[in-house]
C-alpha cells in the first residue's frame, strides 16, 4: 500500500440486492480514519442501500464484494461475516434517514447499553452496564456541548419525536458512541436552514482525526463545517465519478444532467430501477 | 408437540415434572387425596372452625359438584380426585435447600432475594420470620385500629365483621372454582381499613407469618371502609413452587364512601401450575378501586379481575400484563360492571406472547340500565415474539343503556425487523434488542408499581427473554 497506514474502511465491487432486485452494482469506496467523505446522487440511486449494506441490514443481500476493515499494520477483518451488533462493537455506525421509535425505552437506558457494549466489545448479555454516574456525567457534558436539554434523553427513543429532534438524538448517539467510521444517512432532511447550520457545526465538533465519515446528503450546507476530502456521485447503484470539493458545489447548482449524460449506461440502469420501483409500488 | 389435552392430563398429577421436586414427608395429618363431604367436614374441624362455616363449605360443595367445567378458557385437565385440598403448614415443610433445583435458585440470585425469604418461597420453611422484620409496622396499623391477619384467625377473632362480608361479593355460585375455593379454602388475608385511615406504604402479604397465605386455596377479603386507602401487594416475582398443581383462589374486595384500594399481582408459576383465581371488588360511591395484574408462568392462568362500581362517582381500573412462553396459556382479562350512573372505568391490558406461548384477553364491559352517563375505555395490545406463539382477543361488551361512552381500542404487532436492527447497528446484541423492546412494551403498567416490584419485574422479563434468540 503506497499511503500512509492508517485504518481504513474498504469497500470493494459490493453488489447488493433487495428482494431479488440488484440495487448496487458494484461499488468501489476507500474511507481512512479521520476522512470526510459526502456522497451524492439522485434519489433511488443506491445511497441509503450502501448505508444499510455496511450496517447489515437483514434486507440487504450482499451478493458479490467485500466491505473489510484494514487497520494500520494491514490486517483484515471482514466485517460481512457480522451481525449488526458485532459491527458496531467493530467501530461502524450509521445515522438513520428514518430512525425507528421503541416505545417506552427511555434514549438514556438504550444509550447506556449501547455506549457500554461498543466500549466493550467483549461484553456478554445480562453483565455489568457503565456505571451510571459516570454514564450520566458524560451523556450531561454531551448534550451541552450540543445544546440539548438532558430531559430529551428521559422521553422514549424516537417516540413522538419531530423530524428535527430525531436527527439530534442521531448525532447524540454519534457523539456518545464515537465509532471510528460513520454513515450519515442524510442527517439534513427534513431540517431547516438553521437546524442543518446546528448539525453541520455539531458533527464537524464530533469529528475529528479519529473518525471517519460519509456524509449521504443532498445539499451543500451540510458540509459547509465538514469539507470533504472527496466528494462521490452515485447514479444507477455505482459511484460514478469523485472529485473535490467543487465537485460538491457543481452537482449542488446544475444537478445530475452533465452527470447522466457523461454516463450513460449508469443513467439507463437508474431508468430499469425506477420502473421497477414503480411497478412494486402499484 | 403434543397437543394441549394429552398435556394437561399428564400435568394434572400434582407433580412437577420440569423440577422434580417431591416431598415424601412423614404424615403427621394428612387430608387423603380427593374431595368429598367427609374431607370437608375434616378441614373445617381441623381448624376449629364454628358451625357456619362448616356448613357453607358443605353447600359450596354441592354446588362445585353440580356445576360443569367452563368450556371456555384454555383447556383444564384436572382430576379433582388426585389433589390434596388440606396440608397442615408442618407438612409443607421438610425439604432441604439442596432438593430446591438450581434453576430456582439462580432464580432468586438474580432477583436479589434475601435469604430469609429464599427458603420461605421455595417450600424449605414454612414460617417466615417477619415478625422480627415488620413487627414495629405492624404495632403501628394496630394503633389506627387497622385488622391485618390470616383469614383463618380472623374467623376467630373478628367472626361478625367476616361474616358480614365473606362471601357476599363473590358467591360460591358464581362460578365452579370460586365454589371449590368455598369449600376447601385455606389462609389468605384479612383486612380492614376503619374510616379515614390511610396507610401510607404497601402492605405485603409477606408481613405476614404464616406460610398459609400462599397456599393453594387462599381465602382473601379486604374492607375499606369510608375515606379510608390502602394498598396490598399480593405474591412476590420469585417463582412460586408447590407440590399442587392447582392454585384457586377468591380475594373479595368491598371499597366504600370515598375510599381507595389498590391490589396489585405479580405472580410468576410454575409451569405445572393451573392458576383459576376469583377477583371482585364492589366499588361504592367516589370510591376507586385499582387490580394491577401481572401474571408469569403456569401450564394455564384464567383470571379476570373485576370491579362492580355500585354507586355513582364509582371508578374501577384494571391494568393487567400477561406473558406466556412455551407450553403456558394466559387467558387473562377484566370485568367493569357500571351499576351506577356517573361510574368510570379503565382497562389496560398488555400480552407477550413467546416460544409457542398463547395469551389471550378476555374482558367484558357491562353497562346496565340506568346507568347513565357511565364512561369505560379499554385498550389490550399483545406483542408476539415468533411465528410459533399465539395472541386471541376476546371483548364482550353489553351495554343497556344509551348515554354511555364506551371505547375499544387493540393492538398486535410482532417485534419488527427494523426495530431490532436499529438496536443492534448500536451494538445491542439480538436477544438485549428483544428484551429492550418487550420492556419498553410493558413499561407503561411497570411504572405503576412500587419502585422494588418494578425492578424485580423488569429483571423477571430479562430472565424470561434469555435464551429465547437463537
Amino acid at each position: 500500500m503506497t499511503h500512509a497506514a492508517k485504518e481504513t474502511l474498504v469497500i470493494s465491487n459490493l453488489h447488493v440486492s433487495v428482494e431479488g432486485q440488484e440495487i448496487l452494482k458494484g461499488v468501489d469506496l476507500e474511507i481512512g480514519r479521520g476522512e470526510i467523505h459526502a456522497l451524492m446522487g439522485p434519489n433511488g440511486s443506491g445511497k441509503s442501500t450502501l448505508g444499510y449494506a455496511i450496517m447489515g441490514h437483514p434486507s440487504y443481500e450482499v451478493t458479490a464484494g467485500t466491505i473489510e476493515l484494514v487497520d494500520a499494520d494491514g490486517t483484515r477483518h471482514d466485517i460481512l461475516a457480522m451481525e449488526p451488533d458485532q459491527r458496531a462493537r467493530a467501530g461502524l455506525f450509521l445515522a438513520f434517514q428514518r430512525p425507528m421509535s421503541i416505545p417506552g425505552v427511555r434514549l438514556a437506558d438504550f444509550l447506556r447499553h449501547a455506549v457500554t457494549n461498543v466500549r466493550n466489545p467483549d461484553r456478554k448479555e445480562g453483565h455489568e452496564l457503565m456505571p451510571m454516574r459516570e454514564f450520566r456525567t458524560e451523556l450531561k457534558n454531551k448534550m451541552g456541548e450540543l445544546s440539548m436539554d438532558t430531559e430529551f434523553a428521559r422521553r422514549y427513543v424516537n417516540d413522538g419525536f419531530s423530524g428535527g429532534e430525531m436527527k439530534r438524538a442521531e448525532i447524540l448517539q454519534l457523539a456518545m458512541l464515537r465509532p471510528k467510521f460513520a454513515i450519515l444517512d442524510e442527517t439534513d432532511s427534513g431540517l431547516d436552514a438553521d437546524a442543518v447550520r446546528l448539525a453541520s457545526e455539531s458533527i464537524a465538533r464530533i469529528g475529528g482525526a479519529e473518525m471517519g465519515i460519509l456524509i449521504i446528503t443532498h445539499h451543500e450546507q451540510l458540509l459547509e463545517h465538514n469539507i470533504p476530502l472527496r466528494t462521490h456521485v452515485m447514479l444507477g447503484g455505482k459511484i460514478v465519478e469523485s472529485g473535490g470539493p467543487d465537485l460538491a458545489a457543481e452537482l449542488h447548482k446544475r444537478g445530475y444532467e452533465r452527470i447522466r449524460a457523461a454516463y450513460p449506461e449508469a443513467a439507463a440502469a437508474e431508468k430499469v430501477m425506477e420502473e421497477s420501483a414503480r411497478a412494486v409500488s402499484v | 408437540m403434543s397437543t394441549g389435552i394429552e398435556e394437561s392430563s399428564t400435568l394434572a398429577l400434582g407433580e412437577i415434572n420440569k423440577y422434580d421436586f417431591r416431598t415424601d414427608s412423614p404424615a403427621i395429618f394428612k387430608a387423603r387425596r380427593g374431595i368429598d363431604a367427609t374431607i370437608v367436614s375434616q378441614i373445617s374441624e381441623m381448624k376449629g372452625e364454628p358451625a357456619w362455616m362448616r356448613d357453607f363449605r358443605l353447600k359450596s360443595l354441592d354446588i362445585f359438584n353440580s356445576k360443569p367445567m367452563p368450556h371456555w378458557g384454555g383447556r383444564i385437565g384436572i382430576d379433582f380426585q388426585e389433589i390434596f385440598y388440606y396440608l397442615k403448614p408442618a407438612e409443607q415443610q421438610g425439604k432441604t435447600w439442596e432438593e430446591v433445583p438450581d434453576a430456582i435458585k439462580k432464580t432468586f440470585d438474580r432477583l436479589g432475594i434475601p435469604e430469609a425469604e429464599r427458603k420461605f418461597l421455595s417450600g424449605v420453611k414454612a414460617q417466615f420470620e417477619s415478625e422480627v422484620v415488620y413487627g414495629s409496622l405492624q404495632e403501628d396499623l394496630a394503633k389506627k385500629g387497622v385488622i391485618f391477619t390470616d383469614t383463618d384467625t380472623a374467623i376467630r377473632e373478628h367472626s361478625d365483621l367476616l361474616r358480614e362480608y365473606f362471601g357476599k361479593i363473590i358467591s360460591p355460585t358464581d362460578n365452579k372454582f370460586a365454589a371449590l375455593n368455598s369449600a376447601v379454602w385455606s389462609g389468605g388475608s384479612f383486612i380492614y381499613v376503619p374510616k379515614g385511615v390511610k396507610i401510607e406504604f404497601p402492605l405485603q402479604a409477606y408481613f405476614r407469618i404464616n406460610a398459609e397465605s400462599m397456599g393453594q386455596f387462599e381465602r382473601t377479603l379486604i374492607i375499606v371502609d369510608e375515606g379510608a386507602s390502602v394498598h396490598y401487594v399480593e405474591g412476590c416475582t420469585a417463582p412460586m413452587y408447590s407440590t399442587e398443581s392447582l392454585h384457586s383462589a377468591v380475594v373479595e374486595i368491598v371499597v366504600k364512601r370515598g375510599g381507595r384500594c389498590r391490589y396489585t399481582t405479580i405472580q410468576n408459576w410454575a409451569n405445572n401450575i393451573y392458576n383459576l383465581v376469583t377477583k371482585r371488588a364492589m366499588a361504592y360511591g367516589d370510591s376507586m378501586m385499582e387490580w394491577i395484574d401481572g401474571n408469569l408462568g403456569s401450564h394455564l392462568t384464567m383470571k379476570y379481575p373485576a370491579v362492580y362500581m355500585m354507586e355513582p362517582g364509582a371508578r374501577g381500573e384494571i391494568l393487567s400484563i400477561a406473558f406466556a412462553s412455551a407450553g403456558q396459556h394466559q387467558d387473562a382479562g377484566a370485568k367493569l360492571v357500571h351499576a351506577a350512573p356517573h361510574t368510570s372505568g379503565r382497562i389496560v391490558s398488555k400480552s407477550i406472547s413467546k416460544n409457542g406461548g398463547r395469551a389471550s384477553y378476555r374482558g367484558l364491559v357491562k353497562v346496565e340500565p340506568g346507568a347513565k352517563k357511565s364512561k369505560s375505555s379499554v385498550v389490550c395490545d399483545a406483542l408476539i415474539l415468533d411465528d410459533k406463539s399465539r395472541s386471541d382477543t376476546y371483548p364482550y361488551i353489553e351495554i343497556e343503556e344509551q348515554d354511555v361512552s364506551i371505547g375499544h381500542e387493540a393492538s398486535v404487532s410482532k417485534i419488527g425487523e427494523e426495530q431490532l436492527f436499529y438496536l443492534m447497528s448500536r451494538g445491542l446484541s439480538e436477544a438485549e434488542a428483544s428484551t429492550m423492546i418487550v420492556g419498553g412494551f410493558i413499561e407503561p403498567l411497570v411504572k405503576e408499581l412500587p419502585m422494588e416490584y418494578a425492578v424485580e419485574m423488569n429483571k423477571l422479563i430479562q430472565l424470561q427473554m434469555e435464551g429465547s434468540v437463537g
